[in-house]
């Protein structure tokens, strides 16, 4: 029984894809209530009957954050290569070009700068619905650039995530997107500015184990799945049921893992609270005054 | 037992064998005969080794036989002492710590350690570790920079283990840090990739100055198998799934992964253990020799700049 609950909540959710052919209505993947499709998007992709988070596409999470009209893209300016002419069922460069017709990006991230309730911060949203929001080159890239940025511009950075991990189509690239994300982070540690981490559903692998929870603080949504391996993996691993509730946001705070669990409707006023608590504080101390301490 | 494409090379040593006892029962002088095969198995061997294709080197570097973190941690380096436990959960039999020597430098060592038969490989749970594990590297990393000593790195894992406890425990919280705390360090770094480098897993402990690769060892961002399972919804699909991912040394230091190969000896590592670590040493050797005169900052400033640029993106 647990189980069955559990693999009901793992499944894709049909209602999430706004791009995906849908009636006026749709039933809740979760509370199996009618709702009315266009008030699901305007509640941001929350179940107006249950609170159930769908999976929300990047533009909507800017939305959400961004002040109205503060938005700033960065992102967009460098796309995919074939480093690795990889070709499983179909060569990369095909499956790219469907994907980046489709959402209309080159890659499965947007980045810009942004004003979040006044605080200027510098946002990077992954796109889990573009090829399950892996993390290759670009992806790298673009995280990095932006760490960078916001650090040169005296930004916070937000950085909501939403991947199934290292994109596979460009090999042991994609693996080293990990260590260049978190090399890139150092130039913000270097200036003091906060770095938030929002982990949404799903996020897994090589992004869960690289910048992603590398956060000053880091949040996340309900119920969202967390973790290093998939359930699957797991599941196969070790031949056992996994308990309920398993990589689920409540299970990680418990486990220590997660500063907070913090529902869509609350995310933009939170940050803000934590981006003034972590921003207004001692100054620096006096090359003089660290010198006397020394002594 | 030889891997399938050794088998020509098996029979081979086989009947070589048989005609030296035959010899020796029969006391007769058959060495030319002998010489003559065994010069024909070194071009078979040479053969056989030149054009394996990736799925076979991934074979190799798995085979049994092959020397394990342990084996160079005992063998190649001197004054090998281990180090146990990283003072919060326990102590990973998957990853070996401690100290020890090597040509003049004294070094604070890390290997992952795969079994060298069934029961240590159940006692390493196949190399594949905990979150304890890489706990334990990163307080040896901070013995390292505490009393400036350069940091040696053996990877050999299938990956990081997928289990409940790694779960709860962080694993992925411990692999990013693993990976953040190595970038940071002030010493040199070196890492050898000796066999399997699995994903995450492994590049916890590769973020070195130098990164070194044996011949047939490799390094992905996923298992073929795995990699199989997904894409072509079937693991069988391994051997291509090998072909696609550019997993070896040499597609890895096209790809600018690594920066240098140890040839291994004709046949593999697995033939010829000492001296395939030998060669390690070697280079091992030469690349802290390098290292040793940067400052800190330099160190740190080229490790990050090595790690940043990699990638391949074109401007739109």
């Amino acid at each position: 029984m647990a189980l069955e609950r559990f693999f009901r909540r793992n499944r894709p959710k049909r209602g999430d894809d706004d791009n995906s052919p849908a009636g006026l209505w749709m039933k809740c993947d979760d509370c199996s209530a009618q709702i009315y499709r266009k008030d699901l998007v305007a509640n941001f992709y929350v179940c107006p009957e249950c609170d159930h988070h769908y999976r929300m596409p990047a533009e909507a999470r800017i939305d959400l954050l961004a002040d109205d009209g503060s938005f700033q893209q960065w992102s967009g300016e460098i796309g995919p290569e074939d480093p690795l002419e990889f070709v499983d069922v179909e060569p990369y460069p095909e499956r790219m070009a469907r994907v980046q017709q489709k959402y209309s990006r080159p890659d499965a991230i947007m980045t810009g700068a942004a004003e979040l309730d006044a605080e200027p911060v510098a946002l990077v949203v992954m796109d889990f619905f573009f090829l399950g929001g892996s993390m290759g080159s670009v992806v790298g890239e673009e995280i990095a650039r932006t760490a960078e940025r916001a650090a040169e511009g005296g930004r916070s950075l937000i950085a909501v995530t939403a991947s199934g991990g290292a994109r596979m189509q460009e090999g042991a690239l994609s693996l080293m997107q990990m260590a260049k994300t978190t090399v890139a982070l150092e130039t913000l540690a270097a200036k003091r500015l906060p770095f938030i981490s929002v982990l949404a559903d799903p996020t897994t692998g090589g992004v869960t184990a690289s910048f992603a929870t590398l956060g000053d603080l880091i949040l996340a949504e309900p119920r969202a799945l967390i973790g290093f391996a998939g359930p699957r993996v797991i599941q196969q691993t070790i031949k056992q049921d996994l308990p309920e509730g398993f990589q689920r946001s409540e299970f990680l705070l418990r486990k220590g893992m997660l500063d907070d669990v913090v529902a869509r409707r609350e995310l933009k006023p939170r940050l803000a609270t934590y981006i003034r608590l972590l921003r207004s504080r001692l100054p620096e101390p006096s090359p003089e005054a660290v010198r006397a301490a020394a002594v | 037992m030889p891997l399938p494409f050794e088998k020509p090379i098996e029979d081979l040593e086989v009947k070589i064998r048989d005609m030296r006892s035959y010899a020796a029962e029969q006391n007769l002088d058959l060495s030319k005969e002998i010489q003559l095969l065994e010069r024909r198995l070194d071009t078979l061997k040479a053969e056989i080794f030149s054009n394996l294709t990736r799925w076979q080197r991934v074979q190799v570097a798995r085979a049994p036989g092959r020397p394990t973190g342990l084996d160079y941690l005992q063998t190649m380096f001197g004054d090998f002492q281990e180090l146990h436990g990283d003072r919060t959960l326990g102590d990973d039999p998957a990853v070996v710590t401690g100290l020890a020597s090597l040509e003049g430098h004294n070094l604070v060592v890390i290997a992952q350690q795969k079994g060298r038969d069934t029961k240590e490989n159940i006692y390493r749970n196949f190399g594949m570790s905990h979150p304890s594990g890489y706990r334990k590297a990163m307080r040896m990393f901070d013995l390292a920079d505490k009393f400036r000593l350069p940091v040696v790195t053996l990877i050999d894992t299938p990956g990081a283990y997928p289990g409940i406890a790694a779960e709860e425990q962080g694993q992925a919280w411990v692999i990013a840090e693993s990976i953040q705390r190595m970038s940071q360090l002030e010493v040199p770094a070196v890492t050898v990739i000796v066999g399997e480098g699995g994903s995450g897993g492994a590049l916890a402990i590769g973020i070195a100055n130098r990164v070194i690769i044996l011949e047939n060892a490799i390094y992905s961002v996923i298992s073929p198998e795995s990699c199989a399972a997904i894409l072509w919804r079937d693991a069988s699909e391994a051997p291509k799934a090998a072909e696609s991912l550019r997993l070896t040394a040499r597609d890895l230091i096209e790809l600018e992964v690594v920066d240098r190969i140890v040839e291994e000896p004709v046949g593999g590592a697995h033939k010829d253990p000492e001296e395939a670590m030998r060669r390690v040493g070697e280079a091992l050797t030469e690349e802290i020799d390098s290292l040793t005169y940067l400052t800190p900052s330099k160190l740190l400033e080229q490790r990050r700049n090595r790690f940043r640029k990699l990638g391949q993106v074109r401007s739109i």
